[in-house]
């Protein structure tokens, strides 16, 4: 399968990305890694009229600690989040979850930007990014703003970053607690079938609705001092799974309960 | 249409493409080596690996417009001291890492980037080196051999 037919711009510089998308407005969609607008392309199911190329602007692929924060510049490949010694130290939920993104080849091409920018709540590292409280930085025309995680995912495939914006740095609190990421496949290369993060007193759940979420009945009982076994038992409240070729909804309420109660236990809890 | 130039095994090649020319179609298509296989064409099965920049990538997932200015290996590019083949290569012959052969082009360079990176890695490590590669025949068990013996022979014939 080929894309429908595009037009194909490289931007050099923060300032002509920006020119492009403003000139083309919505008909405009950014190209970093390419590993999940690709596809959606040659499946039609995305048809921008305008690719612009952002993978070499300066500056927006590296890993750094300011403060008590990590961030990480959203071109970074998986491949590079995975083994980087300053996010293995620092955040080792986010190392962990990067390394079970797709496979090798995938994660040598896509990005941390590019996975939470598509906003696929079956995605990892979106799942983790929510459990770890992490802010996302877009960059528009006239200045930055930061979205937090809980407010960046909106619905399937949709996110909260306007068509002039880039989503330019991810920014995690470096907090220490236990962390666990627990995901569900079919093949081990594949999208979650169910994935749970948990990240101190956080849990999210990927695959359980359009968007990551909460599971936030399952954070109050263990507030309130439920038994991480009982606690779990609430992990598909308030959620939303569908059934598709993967799994049935009944079977993903299933496998949320389960695979929460072994990302506590394996977080410490 | 846009005009390219990419190192492939070693020459510049300099070709006329789409805007939406993948890859691998430019590979197979343009510089006619048809080395490299398609198999999904959904960056499954991981047939289409190739090196972009000793890097191994699913080429059926990248355009052709992003490795402008890069340097790709291919299947065809890989030589080597074992009557003109690689470690990898021989060791797919002598471990019996292959049947039909459709998985195989894609299976020896992401094999070699895996060795490349990491000169002597364990059943575990190798298999997960080839979770982007899916082969319907030797149940991978041949494959792992494979690898070892690469790895054990990258010196050369002993």
């Amino acid at each position: 399968m080929i894309p429908a037919p595009f037009t194909y711009v490289k931007a050099r510089t923060m300032a002509e990305a920006h020119e492009a998308l403003a000139k083309h407005g919505d008909e405009a969609k950014l190209l970093a890694g390419g590993h999940s607008l690709i596809p959606l392309m040659k499946l039609r199911l995305a048809t921008p009229s305008v690719l612009v190329d952002i993978a070499s602007l300066p500056g927006l692929s590296g890993i750094r600690q300011e403060g008590n924060e990590l961030v990480v510049g959203a071109l970074t490949r998986h491949v590079l989040v995975e083994r980087s010694p300053e996010v293995n130290r620092l955040v080792p939920l986010l190392a962990r979850t990067a390394a079970l993104v797709g496979d090798p080849q995938v994660r040598n091409r896509g990005t941390i930007g590019g996975s939470v920018a598509h906003g696929d709540s079956a995605s990892d590292l979106p799942v983790a990014l929510l459990a770890l409280g992490a802010t996302f930085v877009a960059t528009g025309p006239t200045g930055s703003r930061s979205i937090t995680a809980k407010d960046f995912f909106v619905g399937f495939w949709q996110t909260a970053l306007q068509p002039n914006e880039i989503l330019t740095e991810i920014r995690i609190p470096v907090t220490g607690a236990g962390s666990s990421y627990q995901k569900f496949t079919v093949r081990s290369q594949d999208w979650a079938v169910v994935s749970v993060a948990v990240a101190g007193d956080a849990i999210a759940l990927g695959a359980m609705g359009e968007i990551p979420l909460r599971a936030a009945a399952v954070e109050e009982a263990l507030r309130n001092g439920a038994a991480v076994r009982e606690a779990a038992q609430l992990a598909d409240r308030d959620t939303s799974p569908s059934s598709d070729i993967r799994a049935s909804a009944d079977y993903r309420r299933h496998l949320a309960r389960v695979l929460t109660e072994d990302a506590l236990t394996d977080a410490g809890r | 249409m846009r005009r390219i130039e990419i190192t492939l095994n070693g020459r510049k090649h300099s070709h006329e493409v789409e805007d939406r020319t993948l890859l691998i179609h430019y590979i197979r298509e343009h510089a006619r080596l048809t080395g490299s296989h398609i198999g999904c064409d959904t960056s499954n099965c991981g047939a289409c690996t190739v090196l972009l920049d000793g890097e191994a990538v699913k080429s059926c997932t990248v355009l052709a417009a992003q490795a402008d200015g890069q340097s790709v290996t291919t299947i065809e590019g890989l030589s080597g001291p074992f009557d003109g083949l690689s470690n990898v290569q021989e060791g797919f012959r002598q471990e019996h890492g292959l049947q039909c052969g459709y998985c195989t082009p894609g299976m020896l360079m992401a094999c070699t980037a895996l060795l490349n990176e990491n000169p002597n890695p364990s059943d575990g490590e190798i298999r997960h080196a080839l979770e982007g590669n899916i082969c319907r025949c030797t149940g991978y068990e041949m494959i792992v051999n494979s690898v070892r013996w690469a790895a054990e022979n990258a010196g050369g014939p002993k």
